[in-house]
């Protein structure tokens, strides 16, 4: 049963994860990127990380993919702009790249000798709320506040960056005409 | 049962398309996406080691994985829409505003 549940949500996750790699609308590939990021947060759960499994779906399918959809809508890119790399030495050389990290992989893989490292019975409460929560506010209580100060910068950098300059001529022949 | 190894298979092959995304697709929005993937699959890969090693620090891992994600897609898209309104466009091969 689990197994046939791992393989469901391997198969949805790579080819959804396909589907958006070569796509050439924005928009549709933030969806499948959405569905990607679903099965992904089933697989935690498979993997008993209820937490990590939630805060997928809230912050990375939510806000983060929300905001995507949001800037794409906003800048309205044609269509055209969205095509694949024309040049074929970009191609040969991503080719390369994602080969190489395969025989990588598989070098990997057949060094281990093909022994399976199978899942032991998991701790009690292992990846429940509480159970990570009082982790993130005892061992890893800085770590944590340094983060919110990340975000903050993150926060004033954004508005900074994507502001207009007041002293914008659009702006300002804007002003005077109204 | 679902071994270790299936884990991190598929997290190699979730890199492994995200990296090929970053290669061939030009809309500087879709480069974007393709690297949320390729950290979504090394929260994977952290996942299931954290379970294989019954420990749960690799999940303040992940936590803290999700909320630079979050940060860095905030100032990306930022730096995007401000790239947008100079040069009107996204692809990313008219964007070579540091070529010599």
């Amino acid at each position: 049963m689990q197994l046939l549940t791992f393989y469901i949500l391997a198969f949805g996750a790579v080819v959804s994860a396909l589907l958006m790699v070569t796509n050439k609308k924005p928009v549709s590939a933030a969806m499948s990127l959405i569905a990607t990021m679903v099965f992904l947060a089933g697989l935690y759960v498979l993997l008993d990380a209820h937490l990590i499994a939630a805060l997928q779906i809230i912050v990375y399918a939510g806000a983060i993919m929300v905001l995507f959809l949001f800037v794409i809508m906003l800048l309205n890119v044609d269509e055209k702009e969205g095509r694949m790399a024309g040049n074929t030495i970009l191609l040969q050389f991503g080719a390369m790249v994602s080969f190489g990290i395969v025989f990588i992989m598989m070098v990997g893989l057949v060094k281990s000798g093909g022994t399976m490292l199978v899942f032991g019975e998991g701790a009690d409460q292992f990846g429940t709320t509480k159970a990570v929560g009082k982790m993130l506010f005892t061992d890893y209580l800085l770590p944590f506040e340094i983060a919110s100060i990340l975000l903050l910068a993150a926060i004033v950098g954004a508005v900074i960056l994507a502001k207009r300059r007041i002293d914008d001529p659009d702006q300002r022949s804007h002003h005077s005409g109204s | 049962m679902v071994s270790l190894n299936s884990y991190l298979i598929l997290g190699a092959i979730l890199f492994t398309i995200g990296s090929v995304g970053v290669f061939t697709q030009r809309n500087a929005l879709i480069i974007y996406m393709c690297i949320e993937l390729m950290l979504n699959s090394v929260n994977l890969t952290i996942i299931a080691f954290s379970r294989f090693l019954n420990s749960m620090d690799g999940h303040v891992f992940v936590f803290m994985i999700m909320t630079v994600a979050a940060a860095e897609a905030a100032v990306g898209l930022a730096i995007i829409i401000s790239l947008f309104r100079n040069k009107a466009t996204v692809n990313v091969d008219d964007i070579n505003l540091s070529k010599g």
